[in-house]
């Protein structure tokens, strides 16, 4: 027992001398915090638009102040014909351009409908789709509040929309528990793989095989500090994501610390998986950039939808540990999911971690060469 | 009594390299033995394959009493193993390496402190200075001091001076000198003129163990007499003693050139005029004791001859 306490004691010691990597380790959560919680969004804030209004009846004039009123839209521009639409866009002035049609109130009061054109930007898709659905949704809102006072004969179906869970479509809400999830992904199995293969690197590994040691001392010396370090990480992202974003927290803060400890240890696992195959520091962190933090980033649901990949990709995401941590951090976060909720991913974290000690205890080389 | 260290035959390759050839060897007990042999000749395979490092590809390897491939967990603890590169803690104080060593292996500082005291003392005034702060001499005293922190039965030291200057060397071995009343202890070096430090030495060429006995019978081996030529031109003197017809080895030791003759009684004067012929003038040569680096610069001649 001695000998695991002194190599645990020395492994604390060693990271708390390290001071960059421990400046880098605690500042990275806040700096992508703030990252993604600022800069990185899918809501739209004042998007350019103009109006080409062929009509300039009072309906018209009342939907283009709505519009100019949001604050996802600034009005930039009126135009008087089609022409000066390719110009505006062409130059990059706008974004949406929002065309009604000629005798557009006269149509509505006749015939309950009439049409109008939303022509959009599309170099950047995603952008251009959430600004037609902005669009319609605030001409939607306007028509419906219309017909409440004056009972104008609108037919054709409205739908009524309602976002579950996230009213708002706040992406912060979408990019915290993702966040957490790469975090400790980086932290937890890029850190433990190099702090073993730097044993391995500068020699010290030759002494420590030749003492008492055994293997498991090395492995779960190497893990206990990190997984301390992962711990306070996520108290720090939590701690932004409630009083900076205003985050929701509806479930249980036991269970969600509880469910990330064992993301911890599959991550640690995962890491520890790596230092077994790598031999030099280099080696393993490229491994751990390429082989977890690209997958933890875009195939885990963090970023992009699941449901919209292709089905192989779909497959290979299922082999993502993050994909699973993703699923019950929002349900906790978010819905306010308990166990009997996710049990099943929590199940799948489980395998995955006894999967990789099993492997890495396996592949420990008790030689050299 | 068992020898400390037997082995039968080991051969040991890295794909193409034949890194030890059949090798057989014994160390005795209290004996300080040293494995002399330049770069590459196969020191330190041999050494990690005693620290059980390395499995033997064929052949015996027993240390202590136990095999290094089945019973290596029991050989382990009782080791003292000194790797070819500093392989202590930079970030990490002097203290804190030794008192990390000392916890490895379940034991105090204060409690060996006897053991380690003629190593340690020297160290101990800088033991709040990182052991990447030190000098060369200092780690690998510090090596030496962690590694012997756990009363070892066995030292395995693999080129602990190579890269100390010329005082800590002399130190290094004095301590050594000390410590071998406690353990037995098996050093390498490629510096022969430690050779004569040890009890025994085997000198290792290309992984081949040419010749193993005391020093002093190894120098005794030495039958040939021996010259020392010197001139202000050392290059052009070497040069032409390389081309006398009659030369068997030509080797610079300090200021003098050490030459050997084939014949079994050579002629100074022709070589005098020789070399006066190849406008050498005022050459000084005089006979010399054989020392322990010309038995073995001897031994690799005549193996380069065989071979």
């Amino acid at each position: 027992m001695n000998t695991f306490k002194g190599f645990v004691v020395k492994e604390f010691r060693q990271i708390y001398r390290d001071k960059r990597t421990l400046t880098v380790l605690f500042g990275m959560p806040v700096i992508m915090m703030i990252l993604f919680g600022f800069a990185i969004r899918n809501e739209i804030t004042n998007a350019t638009i103009a109006v080409l209004d062929f009509s300039k009846d009072e309906i018209t004039r009342a939907i283009t102040h709505q519009l100019a009123m949001s604050n996802s839209f600034t009005l930039v521009a009126s135009l008087e014909n089609y022409h000066e639409v390719e110009q505006l866009f062409r130059a990059g002035k706008v974004r949406e351009v929002v065309v009604f049609e000629h005798d557009f109130a006269g149509k509505i009061m006749r015939n309950g409908i009439a049409d109008i054109q939303v022509i959009t930007d599309a170099t950047d898709p995603n952008l251009a789709g959430l600004m037609q659905h902005y669009t319609s949704r605030i001409i939607e809102d306007y028509i419906i509040s219309v017909n409440k006072h004056q009972q104008i004969p609108v037919t054709g179906v409205i739908p009524e929309i309602r976002m579950m869970y996230n009213p708002e479509l706040r992406s912060v809400n979408l990019f915290v528990p993702g966040l957490i999830a790469v975090i400790l992904m980086l932290v937890s199995a890029m850190m433990t793989s190099i702090s073993i293969t730097r044993e391995k690197e500068l020699g010290n590994m030759e002494i420590l095989l030749v003492s008492p040691l055994k293997p498991h001392h090395i492995i779960i010396g190497k893990v206990l500090p990190f997984l301390a370090l992962s711990i306070v990480n996520v108290i720090t992202i939590l701690v932004l994501a409630k009083f900076v974003f205003n985050v929701p927290f509806k479930g249980s803060y036991l269970l969600f610390f509880a469910e990330a400890s064992l993301f911890i240890l599959t991550a640690l696992a995962l890491g520890v998986f790596i230092s077994s195959a790598a031999n030099n520091q280099q080696t393993a962190m490229m491994i751990s950039l390429a082989g977890l933090l690209l997958p933890t980033v875009l195939l885990s649901g963090f970023i992009f939808p699941i449901a919209s990949m292709p089905e192989i990709l779909q497959w290979l995401s299922h082999i993502i540990p993050a994909k699973w941590f993703l699923i019950i951090v929002r349900s906790i976060m978010l819905k306010g999911g308990d166990v009997f909720m996710l049990w099943k991913e929590t199940l799948i974290l489980l395998a995955f971690t006894v999967g990789f000690i099993g492997l890495s205890m396996k592949k420990f080389n008790v030689r050299m060469g | 009594m068992n020898p400390i260290i037997q082995i039968n035959n080991l051969n040991k390759s890295f794909g193409q390299v034949h890194a030890l050839k059949s090798i057989s060897l014994e160390v005795n007990e209290s004996e300080l033995f040293g494995i002399i042999g330049p770069d590459g000749a196969g020191k330190t395979t041999l050494f990690r394959t005693l620290a059980t490092l390395y499995t033997p590809d064929s052949g015996n390897v027993s240390v202590l009493g136990y095999d290094v491939v089945r019973d290596y967990k029991k050989i382990r603890p009782l080791l003292g193993y000194m790797p070819g590169r500093f392989s202590l803690y930079q970030d990490l104080t002097v203290e804190e390496n030794i008192r990390f060593f000392a916890s490895v292996f379940g034991t105090t500082l204060e409690e060996n402190y006897k053991l380690v005291e003629p190593v340690y003392r020297q160290i101990e005034p800088f033991k709040n200075r990182l052991a990447g702060d030190l000098s060369g001499g200092m780690k690998q005293k510090l090596a030496l001091s962690c590694a012997l922190i756990h009363k070892p039965r066995l030292l395995i030291l693999d080129e602990p001076t190579t890269g100390v200057d010329a005082v800590s060397r002399v130190e290094f071995w004095d301590m050594l000198a000390i410590l071998v009343k406690d353990v037995t202890i098996i050093v390498a070096t490629p510096y022969m003129d430690e050779a004569r430090r040890c009890n025994r030495v085997a000198f290792i060429q290309e992984g081949e163990i040419l010749q193993v006995d005391t020093p002093e019978a190894i120098v005794k081996s030495f039958k040939k007499p021996l010259f020392g030529v010197s001139h202000k031109n050392r290059f052009k003197l070497i040069r032409a003693l390389k081309n006398y017809p009659y030369s068997e080895s030509v080797h610079t030791f300090g200021d003098s050139i050490h030459y050997t003759d084939q014949r079994d009684l050579p002629d100074l004067d022709g070589l005098k005029t020789y070399l006066h012929d190849m406008g050498l003038e005022n050459v000084e040569i005089g006979t010399l004791i054989p020392g322990i680096e010309d038995s073995f610069m001897a031994l690799v001649l005549k193996e380069a001859n065989h071979a």
